[in-house]
């Protein structure tokens, strides 16, 4: 059994990690096993004009998608939780659509209307695009989060004087915050390496690092893509244990 | 002239909350009926009853957190029927107390003062105040969560009575606390409110509870008040059989009534013939023949010795002992009637010399005026 476990956890990561060695070699082009032990090809990741400018960009849209994603799935998942409105399921279920539809589909959609509305190609119709995929995650974080709230809490604070706006800013929202905090997050790392809906959306004078991954791996085959990926790879690893961290910051009961 | 006149008509203190036709439906489920209830300053006032009987509806409406089908609530003269919670001035402690995790014991006390705009100073100076009043001086850097449940439930309180409330609402505190901890809290809570002249509106099912703490009680059934007084009005004169029911024990023997003159009545049974008192008669002012019940508690019932002749305004009836219960400083015996009902009986264990064993054949007596009479609804 334990083997069996074993193996399975080998299989899932061997693919993720073999890239690892890989970013450290010597040779001038990307092989395995790596001969050697260099960092040169993380200094070429930050040196290279193409390389940090999709860096840079990838680290803007992911920002700006995770702070969106985050202010509307918040209010989503209260409006979600806590109103009554007509049509609610239908609205819960295509704010949880991008979870279900294959995301070339949802980027195919997305490229024919954005070029009619001039933003595709840009930072701001990316940062759209990804925020439609994030809220999911934003809304089913902070949903779970507010379910587990005690709803007295709410009246309480109504019952003390507090209106509803002061309700929300003092009372709910420091409870849930482990859980909006872990929302943003995870909206972060779903654009920080989300390459699909990207491809479509991007063009050659702004490309994102995923973008810029695949385009090099097509043309040269160059291990400055093994140090990049290992940096996406240690970038969302460190985020997901900060998850493990907010949740478990979560004020008792 | 004018003071004089002013001082010939004091001005009348609108009472502390008035609740006139309230009603409240869900779907077709009636949560509350209809109730009228006047609580006067600095009253204490429990709502009793079994649970889904409209009482803590009632409070949470008065509350504003949920809004009335029907009639008004108006608190100190004012009318709250549609006014939102936060503007109630209402003060609320939740059975499971509802204290703020992420804010100390003394942020939460301070945080309906906070909410009015007070000086910080000043809010430091009214929570060590309440602090103190709750006997719990020095817990104010705590964390509910470093709090016992006790503790937690005085400092629920502290925060619910710090800015002064026109009501004071508690749903059921005491409910999730074992019974050593829920007596001393419900003496604590009687001072505390008493200190600072409190309006309180209580809600529990625990009648003990009820009648330890309550100026008056109102009785809760199926979504009105069933009755209202005093403990002892509840007792002694409980105005239906549900009330007679739900308070204490009783014995309810059942049958028609018949009028007989000044003595009063006679409840008609199918072997038995009992005498109601002319007190009771009037006060229960029922038409001669219809179904009725006397309703007699256990406490002011007796079994005569085997040779005693009955004094003569007791009413006397033959039983069979069917169970005997030693309690200690008291004794409780079942008894089967001859006609098949049941009745109880306590007395003290001190009555030297008597003991009564399953299938003794013994008369039980009680004093004409120690029945209530009721109309029987069947």
């Amino acid at each position: 059994m334990a083997a069996l476990g074993g193996l399975t956890v080998f299989y899932l990561l061997a693919p993720t990690l073999v890239i690892v060695p890989m970013s450290f070699t010597e040779a001038r082009i990307l092989s395995f096993p790596p001969e050697g032990f260099s960092l040169q090809w993380y200094g070429r990741m930050f040196t290279d004009r193409q390389w940090s400018t999709a860096m840079l960009n990838s680290a803007e849209v992911a920002v700006l998608t995770a702070i969106l994603a985050t202010v509307l799935g918040t209010l989503a998942a209260l409006a979600l939780m806590r109103g009554r409105f007509p049509g609610k399921t239908l609205v819960n279920g295509l704010v949880l659509a991008p979870l279900i539809v294959p995301v070339v589909i949802i980027a195919i959609g997305m490229f024919s209307l954005y070029v009619r509305w001039r933003i595709s190609g840009s930072l701001l119709g990316l940062v759209i695009a990804h925020t439609a995929l994030a809220l999911p995650f934003v809304v089913v974080s902070v949903s779970a989060s507010l379910r587990t709230m005690d709803r007295n809490l709410e009246l309480a604070a109504a019952n003390l004087g507090a209106d509803p706006r002061r309700t929300f800013t003092r009372i709910t929202l420091p409870i849930i915050l482990p859980g909006v905090l872990a929302g943003a997050i995870f909206a972060f790392i779903t654009s920080w390496d989300e390459v699909v809906v990207a491809i479509f959306l991007t063009s050659a004078r702004f490309r994102t690092l995923p973008v810029e991954m695949w385009e090099q791996v097509r043309q040269v085959v160059d291990p400055t893509v093994a140090a990049v990926a290992t940096t996406l790879l240690l970038v969302t690893t460190v985020l997901l244990l900060l998850v493990l961290v907010v949740r478990r910051q979560a004020p008792a009961r | 002239m004018i003071e004089e006149n002013v001082a010939a008509r004091p001005p009348e203190q609108p009472p502390a909350l008035v609740l006139r036709g309230l009603r409240k439906v869900y779907g077709t489920v009636v949560a509350c009926e209809e109730v009228d209830l006047v609580v006067r300053r600095g009253e204490f006032v429990t709502l009793l009853g079994p649970s889904g009987s409209g009482k803590t509806t009632t409070l949470r409406m008065i509350a504003g957190f949920t809004t009335p089908s029907g009639g008004s609530i108006e608190i100190s003269g004012r009318d709250m029927t549609r006014v939102p919670a936060h503007r109630r001035n209402v003060g609320m402690v939740f059975q499971n107390y509802a204290l703020f995790p992420h804010m100390t014991a003394a942020q939460n006390i301070g945080f309906p003062l906070q909410m009015r705009g007070v000086a910080r100073q000043r809010i430091r100076e009214r929570v060590d105040e309440v602090l103190e009043l709750v006997k719990l001086d020095g817990f104010g850097d705590r964390y509910p969560r470093e709090l016992s449940g006790g503790q937690q439930q005085r400092i629920a309180l502290a925060r619910a009575v710090v800015f002064g409330p026109n009501v004071l609402l508690m749903d059921e505190p005491l409910g999730a606390l074992d019974r050593k901890l829920r007596e001393a809290l419900q003496v604590e809570i009687m001072r505390v409110s008493r200190e600072i002249g409190a309006t309180v509106l209580y809600v529990t099912h625990d009648q003990e509870e009820a009648l330890v703490m309550s100026d008056r009680i109102a009785i809760f059934s199926r979504g009105r008040i069933e009755q209202l007084g005093s403990g002892e009005d509840l007792y002694e004169r409980p105005t239906s059989l549900f009330v007679a029911d739900f308070i204490g024990t009783s014995n309810i023997l059942r049958g028609r009534f018949e009028q007989n003159g000044e003595a009063g009545g006679w409840l008609t049974g199918p072997s038995s013939r009992l005498r109601v008192g002319p007190g009771a008669t009037e006060r229960a002012s029922l038409d001669a023949g219809v179904a009725a019940a006397l309703v007699v508690r256990p406490e002011r019932t007796r079994i005569l010795d085997p040779d005693e002749t009955p004094p003569p305004d007791a009413n006397v009836l033959d039983a069979t002992v069917d169970a005997v219960l030693y309690l200690g400083s008291e004794s409780k015996y079942g008894l089967r009637l001859a006609d098949g009902q049941t009745a109880a009986v306590r007395e003290p264990s001190a009555r030297a010399g008597r003991s009564w064993e399953h299938g003794d054949a013994v008369r039980v007596a009680w004093a004409v005026d120690d029945g209530v009479l009721l109309a029987d609804p069947g």
